[in-house]
């Protein structure tokens, strides 16, 4: 692997303590350009700390991150938003009982180009319907109708859909995906990773946090192995087995130095 | 090895041959007719009410006889829950959020005996005395906005104990007596405008009752046609996934808390006109009947649901009972039965619709 490529999300020795308990230690994170990497580890090793640190729920006590190379630094997940790195959180952040249309562009609404848009900030659902229906088709989600039925009518998958459909839509830079197929059954998880190769043909990275290595395994460019708060190893999924992988999770298996 | 060792990824599939084409492909299914009201009734939720005012209307037509139908009786029954359904028009805001206000009738007799004292007792203008009485409003709003989003009191129990404050609080400004309409009409009649009325074919209609019109219009428009009304029903939904999804969810819920103190003030404005006098220990069961019209509307207690003109139904449904039942002259008792088994039917139909819905 060469060096020469700027890693579009990059971190550097990050440090999260909660108290005395250390949940990010010297952590580095590096997300190439069109990848999908996939991000591993043991219940408590920190994962989710990271991933809250590179979406800016939480703020880091010490340590730098980059985005297309320039530091950033997010004081809440809309900002990290607004630069262009959206997350599809696990519990999904639907509004049930809203439409398919209006939860793709819940808190970003288009307002009318008219008057009544910029005093009352009323809704534009014309263009929002339409962009909201181009957005699902592109991805393979829409076939004929009916995005202006509620969320709730839908099955488990199909929430992950709309979940991905709306990242895509508006994640210009990164997109990171938080357990996307853990309540799904066998055919959804397979139409959710084909949905994910489905994004990443489209240009952008993807960052997938996930506990069923056979879909990190089948569908990630690279893995990030996380381990007592820190990344312990990077490894393609061609150049090792499952079982090994997991050795080096569990700390099982030292790692070749890297 | 490796194969022994690959066992606990028993929950490895491999991709299979036979591609699921129904996934995420949003078709309708065909639905048995039960099923097809189930997803009709989310969709249209003024239906159940609508249905039940045509319903009780046809019935007491034929009850209580050919007085119930009068023009004038028709427009006598909106003149009478024009107050309770502006109150409910509040209530029912709050309720869209998964909240409750106990103390929206407390609120509007304070803003009227603010108005009422300020211009009418200490001979003060009306330019001084109605903006104070709506400030005082926007204000109550705020302070319970601030004990549920900031103090993190759940909503029944910050406005049980503002109500108590309120009522307290307008005894003590009014020293428990009202203002009479004949001091009204000489310092201050504008505080009686809602009580005029025009005349059209036999009917007389307050401009009350064209004010409860308009409130709900307003909101209507406000609920569905803007962002801020699609962030309503979000927070009222799932606050936490309306927070992921990037809404600012306290601020929207301290902007309901303030309209809606802003409606009960514009309540507390129409009720002078509709009691013709200033009256501290009016409307002391206001909270309780606009909670009665919201849910009878079809507004969910859990939030997120209903549309907002279901309230105005659910008024009307109740001011009809209570014409139909008078005029048949059957005993008062009977309003609050038949009014109690409305609002269970209401309610059980709503948990039929989240059961199915969820």
């Amino acid at each position: 692997m060469t060096e020469t490529v700027q890693p579009v999300l990059s971190a550097r020795n990050l440090v999260k303590k909660y108290g005395r308990v250390v949940a990010i230690d010297h952590a580095d994170f590096d997300l190439l350009p069109g990848e999908i990497l996939g991000v591993i580890g043991d219940n408590g090793a920190g994962k989710s700390s990271l991933i809250k640190a590179l979406s800016g729920a939480i703020r880091i006590d010490s340590g730098d991150i980059a985005l297309e190379g320039r530091p950033v630094s997010f004081a809440s997940p809309i900002e990290a938003r607004q630069s262009g790195i959206e997350t599809v959180y696990q519990t999904l952040a639907l509004s049930p009982a809203l439409s398919i249309c209006e939860n793709m562009f819940l808190g970003r609404e288009i307002y009318s180009d008219n008057i009544f848009g910029r005093l009352f900030h009323q809704l534009d659902r014309n263009r929002m319907t339409v962009i909201a229906r181009e957005k699902l088709a592109e991805l393979g989600l829409l076939t004929i109708q009916n995005i202006q039925q509620p969320v709730e009518t839908l099955s488990g998958g199909q929430r992950q859909g709309v979940a991905v459909a709306r990242a895509a839509a508006f994640g210009s830079k990164v997109i990171i995906l938080d357990e996307p197929t853990a309540a799904l059954g066998v055919k959804e998880s397979r139409k959710v990773l084909d949905l994910i190769l489905e994004v990443r043909a489209r240009g952008v990275p993807i960052v997938l946090i996930s506990h069923k290595m056979p879909h990190v395994f089948e569908i990630c460019d690279r893995i990030h192995v996380h381990r007592l708060g820190k990344r312990a190893a990077v490894v393609k999924p061609g150049e090792i087995s499952m079982s090994d992988a997991v050795a080096i999770m569990t700390g099982a298996l030292q790692v070749p130095a890297a | 090895m490796e194969k022994t060792l690959a066992t606990p990824f028993a929950d490895h599939d491999p991709p299979s041959e036979e591609e699921d084409v129904q996934f995420a492909v949003f078709t309708e299914e065909r639905q048995g007719l039960l099923t097809r009201v189930q997803h009709f009734l989310p969709v249209f939720p003024t239906a159940v009410p609508l249905i039940v005012l045509i319903l009780s209307l046809a019935g007491f037509g034929l009850f209580a006889g050919k007085g119930f139908f009068s023009a004038y009786n028709m427009s006598l029954i909106v003149q009478q829950v024009s107050i309770i359904g502006v109150l409910a028009a509040a209530q029912s805001l709050i309720i869209l959020t998964a909240g409750i206000d106990l103390s929206v009738a407390a609120t509007m007799v304070l803003c009227s005996a603010v108005a009422g004292q300020l211009s009418v007792k200490l001979g003060l203008s009306l330019i001084i005395g109605l903006p104070l009485s709506f400030a005082a409003g926007a204000g109550i709003g705020w302070l319970n906005g601030f004990l549920i989003t900031r103090v993190k009191l759940p909503a029944f129990i910050a406005t049980l104990g503002t109500w108590n404050i309120f009522y307290a609080l307008n005894l003590y400004l009014s020293g428990a007596q009202s203002i009479r309409g004949s001091d009204i009409d000489t310092a201050a009649p504008i505080l009686k405008f809602f009580g005029r009325s025009v005349s059209l074919f036999g009917t007389q209609i307050t401009y009350g009752s064209f004010l409860l019109v308009i409130v709900f219009g307003i909101l209507w428009y406000a609920l569905n046609k803007t962002a801020w009304g699609r962030h309503v029903y979000a927070v009222g939904d799932d606050k936490e996934a309306a927070e992921l999804a990037g809404i600012p969810t306290d601020r929207v819920l301290m902007s309901v808390y303030v309209v809606a103190g802003l409606i009960c003030a514009l309540a507390g404005w129409s009720a002078i006109g509709r009691i013709g006098a200033v009256s501290p220990t009016s409307f002391y069961e206001g909270n309780l009947q606009s909670i009665t019209a919201a849910v009878i509307g079809g507004i969910s207690l859990f939030g997120g649901r209903g549309s907002i003109l279901g309230p105005l139904l659910g008024a009307l449904i109740v001011g009809v009972f209570q014409s139909g039942l008078r005029i048949g002259g059957v005993d008062v008792l009977w309003q609050f039965f038949a009014i109690g088994w409305l609002i269970i039917f209401a309610v059980a139909i709503d948990q039929w619709i989240r059961k199915f819905s969820a």
